[in-house]
């Protein structure tokens, strides 16, 4: 079946199955390997893109469901000013391990931002714990948010007196 | 490229006030062989992946490559898994070489052993290994460029000083780059590496200062750099379906009906050999897109033969080890005085068993390889932890010369361990050559959980004898493993220096052993990651029996600094076991979490723990609180750490740490690998749940630097954590965890 795909503001029109995930679609018709397979069943978020701006895991989203909508993935993310903060304030705490997860990460760190510009720890626990990071670099995830997000980064949670 | 900046984090370090003269390792004298040789990377390892291109250039030696205006590239020989070396090897050259680190490139290096000798990511011994010869690789380039200088000149060297990439002569005044010398120093001779002088390390202005991850930038936008983004000319896409059962082989299956399929160009049995560490028996599916491949599982239909393995499973290896802990143990692994003597004369004698289960490495890439087979060459891009051992495998398994296999390395999403193996190179590159053509080989998640090599369960029977005062005077495990004719299976094993050996006066470790056809190897930190939970979960239940507090009676047992040699290890000569270093973490994490010091809400309880293994020494603290319901939560993590009298890269020790850290709690609260007549039944991180951000505690890493070698810390912060969140529990509720996962014990409060 031929689609053609909104991805990164740009065109694209790819010959493939109907039921082919949109993260195959991105990887292997697209050459777009930044978004990542690890789970492909909606478990670890290493998949995420946005879809018209809201986080999906791109492993479960056949081809076929994503129409017009507006498909932005790591590679695009930067040119959002949100985005390309989000990118720099996981270089400036230096976040990455491995850096497998970090794509999907980026992009779910960054719908959160854009729905919550001021997220809380709650908000960052609901909105990241989708994302798996099997190097465990979560303390920096959530102070690379709060960093992007302009607030302080010191985490205070467990000091309980 | 941005250049590097500092990171926000910073774990804190403390120094004893007494430090004497710093030691420093000897040199390697195999590194830096082969200076001089021309850099001959073939085209395709840099074409494949972003950010291995190679800047042109002099090159001083086979690390060092220096651009006419001043670029610097420094080659990093050991694979990437997300331990930082490709940025920490890197950092050891550049500052004896000289230069400003904003002026470095990085580049990974082929698989290439005569050129750089062992190259593997395990064992946490790159820091070991590295610390000394690559910074005399630094300095042995940093004298070329001035040899290079003092002739152009005809100065004396003595008169010459570097600073930030260039020489300058202090009387005249003259100052030259290195890229302008570059060319110069390259046709110099090459200093003696056991010669050349290293800076005072009062002098260093990259060692020492936190340096983001080299890669990271690329990473945060999405580049391809990891085995899975491979992409070679006229690749295909294999997926492999390998036997449920451990060491089963396909009788029949539906090949002509997989062919069929749209898109499928190939479908064929392999019959593979008996190492799991090689090619077994499976299906090959090989297609035009992974998804097609993938796809066609669902239509596979494959009569398997079981084997003898499909008689083995978990529930029945528990009921085994309860067995044998009954009789005496087949292996004496240490015995000192007399056991069962101090055992019936002690005031008080406890006793408890312990246990835990198979885990997996779950790295969140999944296993893959890329190959390349033809013309009686391969050539293959994988994501190894151990390339060598790979290459070897493959020229074996296709009759080729090991010179005729060319391996690249790629970063690794992640390797814990599982990466030292590499079926999945051996597996690609066979599939190739039957092919014809580049493959891509891609596992799914539930190979990668059905097929890995497990942390094995093990069964420990504890007994142990207080006197009258308190004190710890005999102490017995007869440990229940794995292995066979008397041998551990793989990271199955106890040493005979395990802790309390020698520190009871009467002690016996013995083990006795179930076979095992199911594969178990390093999972980070081995061995040590699952003795550490169970004999300081019972030095914990001792100290309380003692009725004493945990961190001074683990003092008291620690005794007064000194120094206690240990037996060579697999890779030679092993420094002591020193009493003084494990005292001050201990005494640094109680201080630092307040230990004794704050009350804690109901349902909360602090819990300790100390452990040496990978040449580091690290004591932990866990505040965790659990509640009416039995959910455990993990408050806070403290960690103190001594490797060394340096800590290289701070903020990627800081990472490395808490990675460590929240890794041992995750997978000591839910994770469990069951087998089931010879198969593993988890598929997925359903079943196989890995730690999210809404359970991952602070971390507070402190380091105490002390005048040693520096040492690694990949490792050694995870096994003293597993055992601290254990105690915490029991501190926080009164119950022992003496069996992992936590999440399968009711822990709700009546
Ligand atoms: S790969 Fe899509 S959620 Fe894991
Ligand atoms: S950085 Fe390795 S999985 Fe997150």
């Amino acid at each position: 079946m031929k689609y053609t795909l909104r991805v990164n503001g740009a065109d694209r029109s790819v010959d493939v199955d109907a039921d082919t995930p949109l993260l195959w679609v991105l990887r292997d018709a697209l050459q777009l390997k930044g978004t990542k397979f690890g789970c492909g069943a909606s478990l670890c978020g290493a998949c995420t893109v946005h879809l018209d701006g809201a986080p999906v895991r791109s492993c479960v989203l056949p081809v076929s469901r994503v129409g017009s909508a507006a498909v932005t993935t790591i590679e695009g993310i930067g040119t959002s000013s949100l985005g390309k903060r989000v990118q720099d304030a996981w270089l400036d705490v230096d976040v990455v391990q491995c850096g497998y997860c970090q794509a999907g990460q980026i992009m779910a760190a960054t719908a959160l931002l854009a729905a919550t510009p001021k997220p809380t720890d709650a908000d960052i626990d609901r909105a990241m714990s989708g994302n798996l990071c099997r190097c465990a670099t979560y303390n920096r995830i959530r102070a690379a948010i709060k960093q992007a997000a302009g607030m302080p980064t010191t985490d205070t949670r467990g000091s309980s007196a | 490229m941005k250049p590097a900046n500092t990171a926000r984090s910073h774990p804190t370090t403390t120094r004893p006030a007494d430090p004497s003269r710093r030691a420093f390792l000897t040199a390697g004298a195999a590194i830096g062989g082969g200076l001089l040789l021309e850099l001959t990377l073939p085209a395709s390892a840099v074409a494949a992946v972003a950010g291995l291109t190679p800047t042109p250039g002099a090159e001083l030696n086979a690390y060092i490559r220096i651009a006419p205006d001043g670029l610097v590239t420094i080659v990093s020989k050991n694979p990437e898994i997300g331990q930082g070396i490709k940025t920490m090897l890197p950092m050891l050259i550049a500052e004896e070489l000289d230069v400003d680190w904003k002026d470095v490139r990085t580049m990974q290096a082929d698989n290439d052993p005569a050129r750089y000798g062992r190259q593997f990511a395990g064992g946490s011994r790159a820091t070991p290994l590295h610390w000394d010869p690559l910074r005399r690789v630094g300095a042995a380039g940093r004298q070329m460029l001035v040899s290079a200088a003092a002739d152009t000149w005809g100065v004396p060297l003595a008169e010459c000083r570097t600073a930030a990439g260039s020489v300058r002569h202090e009387a005249s005044g003259r100052v030259l780059g290195y890229g302008a010398l570059a060319a110069k120093a390259a046709t110099l001779p090459v200093p003696d590496l056991k010669s050349v002088v290293l800076k005072d390390p009062r002098d260093f202005r990259i060692i020492g200062r936190s340096q983001r991850g080299v890669d990271s930038p690329l990473v945060v936008a999405g580049e391809p750099l990891f085995g899975i983004d491979v992409q070679v000319p006229g690749m295909r896409h294999a997926v492999f379906v390998k036997s449920p059962v451990f060491g089963g082989s396909v009788a029949t299956a539906n090949l002509d009906a997989i062919k069929a399929l749209p898109g499928i160009s190939h479908a064929f049995v392999v019959s593979g050999g008996e190492l799991f560490d090689g090619l077994t028996s499976g299906v090959a599916i090989v297609a035009d897109s992974w998804w097609t491949a993938h796809k066609a599982r669902a239509k596979l239909e494959v009569r398997w033969n079981d084997g003898p393995t499909a008689a083995q499973d978990s529930k029945e290896f528990a009921r085994q080890a309860a067995v044998l802990a009954q009789q005496a143990p087949a292996l004496t692994i240490y015995t000192e005085g007399d056991v069962q003597a101090g055992l019936a004369s002690a005031a008080r004698v406890v006793e408890a068993s312990y246990s835990y289960p198979f885990i997996a490495h779950a790295t969140l890439e999944p296993q893959n390889c890329t190959a390349s087979v033809r013309d009686g060459k391969a050539e293959l891009w994988a994501p190894t932890q151990n390339p060598d051992s790979g290459a070897k495998i493959v020229a074996k398994l296709l009759g080729l010369a090991e010179p005729d296999v060319t391996v690249h390395l790629t970063r690794c999403g992640g390797g814990f361990g599982r990466r030292l193996m590499n079926d999945y190179m051996a597996e690609a590159a066979w599939i190739s050559k039957q092919v014809g053509s580049p493959v891509k080989l891609l596992w799914d998640r539930a190979d990668d959980l059905r097929h890995d090599f497990y942390r094995p369960a093990g069964f420990h029977f504890f007994k142990a004898g207080l006197d009258r005062a308190g004190k710890l005077v005999a102490f017995r495990d007869h440990f229940v493993s794995f292995g066979k004719n008397g041998k551990f299976a793989s990271s199955a094993g106890l040493g005979a220096t395990e802790f309390p050996a020698r520190f009871v006066p009467h002690l016996e470790l013995g083990a006795s052993l179930m076979p095992l056809d199911a594969p178990t190897g390093p999972l980070r930190a081995p061995g040590s990651n699952a003795l550490a939970f169970a004999f300081q979960s019972f030095i914990d239940e001792l100290a309380h029996a003692a009725g004493r507090d945990p961190v001074q009676f683990r003092l008291d047992l620690l005794g007064a600094p000194r120094r206690l040699a240990n037996p060579p290890g697999p890779a030679g000569a092993t420094p002591d076991f020193d009493t003084g270093r494990m005292r001050a973490v201990l005494e640094a994490v109680a201080e630092r979490s307040g230990w004794g010091k704050r009350p804690l809400p109901k349902g909360s309880g602090l819990g300790v723990a100390f452990y040496f293994s990978h040449l580091g020494y690290f004591a932990e603290v866990v505040q965790a609180s659990v509640d009416a319901r039995g959910k455990v939560r993990v408050d806070k993590v403290w960690v103190a750490g001594d490797v060394g009298s340096q800590i290289i890269n701070p903020t990627g020790a800081e990472n490395q740490v808490q990675g460590a850290a929240l890794d041992g709690i995750s997978a000591a609260l839910a994770q469990v690998i069951t087998i089931d007549r010879g198969r593993v039944t988890q598929r997925n991180f359903d079943d196989y749940p890995l730690m999210r951000i809404d359970a991952a505690p602070p971390v507070d890493v402190h380091f105490v630097l002390t005048d040693n070698p520096p040492t690694g810390l990949g490792e050694p912060a995870l096994p003293p954590v597993v055992p601290a969140l254990c105690n915490a529990i029991h501190a926080a509720t009164g119950q022992r965890i003496r069996h992992l996962p936590i999440a399968s014990l009711d822990l709700r409060s009546s």
